[in-house]
């Protein structure tokens, strides 16, 4: 399963390096979303730092999903797909692979956008290692429900609208975790512990990642 | 000798459509079958079957001595498929389209010699190697389809239309490593429009109409055996 998840995920980014359409499409689209927030609630630093956690895990989670229909649409070409059910590759390493190639990528845009929020918005930094983590398990959830639920749509032709609906809802705690441990991290809202967000953001990237690789196959099987 | 393939009453939908109504079919080592037959009448829907990638709904059917109900995905990993649409990643160098499929199927010949062999034997050498598969000919893309094939050596080839798409240098190369593939014991299925070009190559065809075998002939082929005598 390992092997095969190193494959995948370096056949991911290989490719993300020719194309760069996450680079040049969904990083800028990520940008574009900060900018028009910015806009949006006016030029005072206040509102903006106060709005800053939320409008970061709102940014990545408009960008990731659009991170995740590329990762899908990547096996969407002609014969891919069963080319990916003929290699003999191991259905958990492919999801899990995968996985890793969409958390390598948002964590590289999460980078872009943790400046820009920094920059733009006037965000201060409290503690940077609370950041990081709450990042890097958020990302890691988010990836797994995307790959996940990017599957099941996978053989649908209306793959590119429906991803949008399913995976937004299930993602709806980690926006909410996300925001609240940034909040802590970045000192711009209620003080208290940030134990319980960073433990449920861990607990739901677990619970998504085993469930990835319990029901991929299945998955794969049926799109 | 148990059959390399064994279809009993197989059947197969895809959507609410019989892609197989009962097919009957048996293919022995070494041997080479060809099913004609008009569009739709079930010839691809064979090869997916066997390829273990159309699930049967009712029917008996061996691959390769794995039940195909049981463990389709044993038979994937042992069968060869060359289909209509090869398994390319249009971002990715026709090398390393080859090194990816290999090394998944842990093939073989995944190692960086025997894939510059591979890709000089399939015409895809020096700078077509280089190329991003996406700006591959039809042919080309069809000769790297075919090197994937070559490369997992397997024991059982499906090739749907192989002939489609290749110039002429193209179809004597392909007609030798299958060739190559039989002498080493290898047997083929394989699926075509052309009955000129591929009932010479067949021991049996085998003529397909609505989801099933219709009727059964025998083909042109000429096996060479030890001592150099041939049977046809």
């Amino acid at each position: 399963m390992w092997r095969d998840a190193v494959l995948v995920a370096g056949k991911d980014l290989r490719i993300e390096l020719r194309s760069r359409v996450v680079l040049h499409q969904v990083l800028p689209f990520g940008v574009l979303v900060l900018l028009l927030f910015a806009f949006a609630l006016g030029p005072e630093h206040g509102p903006l730092r106060q709005a800053a956690p939320g409008l970061f895990w709102l940014a990545v989670l408009f960008a990731g999903v659009l991170a995740v229909q590329r990762s899908v649409a990547v096996e969407g070409g002609e014969g891919t797909r069963d080319g990916l059910r003929l290699s003999g590759l191991d259905p958990a390493g492919i999801f899990l692979g995968k996985t890793v190639a969409v958390v390598v990528e948002l964590l590289v845009l999460e980078a872009v956008l943790a400046a820009g929020v920094l920059l733009l918005f006037g965000a201060g930094v409290r503690s940077a290692g609370l950041l990081v983590l709450a990042s890097l398990a958020g990302t890691a959830g988010m990836a797994a429900i995307g790959t996940l639920y990017g599957s099941l749509s996978a053989g649908l032709r209306v793959r590119e609208t429906l991803l949008p609906l399913l995976a937004l809802p299930v993602l709806a705690p980690v926006l909410v975790a996300g925001t609240r441990a940034w909040q802590l991290g970045l000192g711009t809202g209620p003080s208290g512990g940030s134990g319980p967000w960073v433990a449920m953001l861990l607990v739901f990237a677990a619970v998504y990642l085993a469930l990835g690789v319990l029901v991929f196959g299945p998955l794969q099987e049926s799109a | 000798m148990a059959p390399v393939v064994l279809l009993r009453a197989a059947v197969a939908t895809t959507g609410r459509f019989p892609a197989l109504a009962g097919v009957d079919l048996e293919l022995g080592q070494g041997e080479v079958v060809v099913l004609e037959g008009a569009n739709g009448a079930g010839k691809t829907s064979v090869l997916r079957a066997c390829a273990g990638l159309l699930p049967l709904s009712a029917g008996e059917a061996t691959v390769l001595g794995h039940d195909l109900r049981r463990d389709a995905a044993a038979v994937r990993r042992a069968v060869g498929l060359l289909g209509h649409s090869p398994a390319l990643y249009d971002d990715l160098t026709v090398a390393e389209n080859l090194r990816f499929s290999l090394r998944a199927a842990g093939a073989p010949a995944a190692g960086r010699a025997e894939l510059l062999g591979l890709l000089e034997r399939t015409g895809l050498g020096g700078r077509v190697a280089a190329t991003a598969a996406g700006r591959l000919s039809a042919g080309q893309r069809r000769r790297l389809g075919l090197a994937v094939v070559v490369g997992r050596a397997p024991m059982l080839w499906l090739l749907d239309e192989p002939h489609a798409g290749l110039d002429a240098e193209g179809r004597t190369l392909l007609e030798g490593v299958l060739a190559e593939a039989l002498a080493a014991g290898a047997s083929a299925l394989v699926a075509s429009h052309e009955p000129e070009v591929v009932v010479p190559l067949a021991d049996r065809v085998l003529t397909m109409g609505g989801g099933r075998v219709v009727r059964s002939r025998r083909g042109g082929r000429r096996r060479v055996l030890a001592g150099g005598a041939h049977v046809a």
